[in-house]
């Protein structure tokens, strides 16, 4: 079973209220693929997970908190002062094996997992969330190109398109398209997806074999501030706390969702 | 310098099957044999340093201990925020293998001159800045410290170079080594132009000025007691880097004195700012425009022990 993403919806709306902080719409953003990954795919003790576009980590602290690894009391901490769950995830934590949130560094991190796992002769997979504006970073290139090569299939890369970044929507910054071609075109078996469709996400892992062969890619296609009409799309989504009148807004639209 | 390090890395993967090596494209002519003998933990990432290290950072974070070898420049600067971020932020045993100190690359040019990495790695909390003088403490280097639980920065020479007279390959984390006693100055050297600095040493000697020659190679964590007892000795010191004068070896000799309350006179000698006026030629020629060879160290001596 998924996580129940509606649950995650609403816990990331509490703290992100109670904290004052932003970076609220790419955590609604991957709340489905996060609800997938830490209920329906991960296999605790072996597969990994890096958390490579950092900033969305209230979804991840809050899928450690569902999953039993993170307390409420620990959650109640999320940027608040001494805390170990900042806006970006801190290796200290656990759960957490990597710290991220500059991006363009988790898929080496996690080609690296990858290669140490095939050289161990094991079926462990390594997931690595990325950002689509990552796929900016000369960085994230290197280690596709690497991952090809080596042909490690225990590679999972997921690519949250949510067609947004810091500045403006990424068809203007510095245009991706096409991007499972793109992938592709670099050795990778890509795949897209609705990245808010838990069990067509599903369905994809479980498709992916994990011998030697491509990595994978899933270029799961998701809404920035998804759960939230007057949050999708909306770069200021990225940065803005929320008053009260949006957060009971925002609440009554999540709880009234199917 | 390059030899001693294939030849320690045999040794040390020989002994631990978690060492892997990895280079970015470089190493020809010398990476040759760990390859051959333990192909299954050899690999040529390509021309990728951040790749290599990110790599790097999760193989040890699987349990392995990779050792990353590139030019110094591409080593240390390229992938500086992946060392960061990666290796250090996380304290694990990642290697990385700068090699070509200082002007060693000569008619290469500025980019392939290793003039600031000591400066970038030694900040960087629980990093070791190992930076051997001569092949043999370069071997005795890499085989103490293969076993450190964090990560290593290894500054090593590409030239064949002689041997420092008295420091018979002796290193120790957190120690200076002293390889000739004196009284009227002190020359505390790094890397590989120590052999400048002890042939100073004898030059002086003949005009009757007593020169002593210390070898700083572990220069992260930095041997702070060791300099502070040796520092306190002498009136007048001058430290010998192949790096730029700010951040090496003369920098951290100065935070010692100053942290220390030391009354002695520091000269630092290093790389000047006309590194970057694009004149090139041999390690021999740039060593001594930027004033490391003997005959500028005997100079320098004689002037500020007013002789």
């Amino acid at each position: 079973m998924s996580l129940d993403a509606r649950v995650i919806r609403r816990l990331i709306l509490e703290q992100s209220k109670r904290a004052h902080v932003g970076h609220i719409g790419s955590a609604l953003a991957i709340a489905d693929i996060i609800a997938t990954v830490y209920g329906d795919v991960l296999e605790p003790g072996s597969d990994r997970f890096v958390l490579s576009k950092g900033h969305a980590a209230l979804a991840l602290y809050i899928a450690l908190h569902l999953t039993g690894a993170l307390s409420e009391n620990d959650l109640d901490t999320y940027c608040a002062d001494a805390t170990t769950l900042g806006v970006h995830p801190e290796a200290h934590l656990p759960g957490v094996e990597f710290s991220t949130g500059s991006l363009g560094h988790g898929l080496s991190i996690g080609a690296g997992c990858a290669l140490a796992g095939r050289m161990r002769h094991t079926d462990d997979r390594v997931f690595v969330l990325m950002s689509d504006a990552e796929c900016n970073e000369g960085s994230s290139w290197e280690a596709v190109m690497f991952a090809a090569h080596h042909r490690l299939a225990n590679l999972i890369a997921i690519v949250d398109c949510d067609r947004q970044q810091a500045l403006g929507f990424t068809r203007d910054v510095l245009d991706l398209s096409p991007l499972a071609p793109r992938w592709r075109a670099f050795g990778w078996d890509a795949h897209e997806v609705n990245g808010h469709d838990t069990g067509a996400m599903k369905r994809a892992f479980d498709s992916f074999a994990t011998g030697e062969g491509a990595p994978h890619v899933l270029i799961a296609n998701t809404t920035f501030g998804k759960g939230v009409s007057f949050m999708e799309s909306q770069i200021r989504w990225h940065y803005l706390p929320m008053s009260d009148a949006e957060f009971a807004a925002a609440m009554a639209e999540v709880d009234a969702a199917q | 310098m390059r030899a001693a390090f294939v030849d320690a890395m045999l040794e040390i993967a020989a002994r631990d099957d978690r060492v892997v090596l990895l280079t970015a494209d470089l190493g020809f002519a010398v990476l040759e044999p760990f390859a051959s003998r333990f192909p299954l933990r050899f690999f040529n990432v390509g021309v990728a340093e951040q790749n290599m290290l990110g790599l790097a950072t999760g193989l040890a974070g699987s349990g392995f201990i990779p050792y990353a070898y590139s030019i110094g420049t591409f080593a240390s600067m390229r992938p500086y925020e992946f060392i960061r971020n990666g290796a250090v932020a996380h304290a694990l045993p990642v290697r990385i293998v700068g090699v070509g100190a200082g002007f060693d690359y000569g008619t290469a040019g500025i980019t392939h001159h290793s003039l600031e990495d000591v400066a970038l790695m030694r900040v960087q909390p629980g990093l070791a800045v190992i930076a051997p003088a001569d092949h043999d403490q370069a071997r005795s280097a890499l085989l103490a410290t293969a076993d450190l639980p964090g990560p290593v920065y290894y500054r090593l020479s590409k030239e064949v170079r002689p041997a420092i007279p008295g420091l018979d390959g002796r290193f120790r984390i957190d120690r200076v080594e002293t390889v000739r006693e004196g009284a009227d100055v002190l020359f505390v050297a790094m890397g590989t132009v120590a052999a400048e600095a002890a042939a100073a040493c004898e030059a002086l000697s003949t005009l009757r000025v007593d020169a002593a020659l210390a070898v700083v190679a572990a220069i992260n964590p930095p041997p702070a007691d060791d300099l502070a007892v040796l520092l306190a000795r002498f009136r007048n010191v001058i430290s010998v880097e192949a790096h730029y004068k700010n951040g090496g070896l003369g920098s951290l000799v100065a935070e010692v004195i100053a942290d220390r309350g030391i009354g002695c006179r520091l000269m630092r000698r290093g790389a000047g700012p006309e590194a970057h006026d694009g004149i090139s030629g041999s390690p021999g020629f740039l060593i001594t425009r930027h004033g490391l060879d003997s005959a500028s160290l005997v100079t320098a001596a004689l002037e500020m022990s007013g002789g």
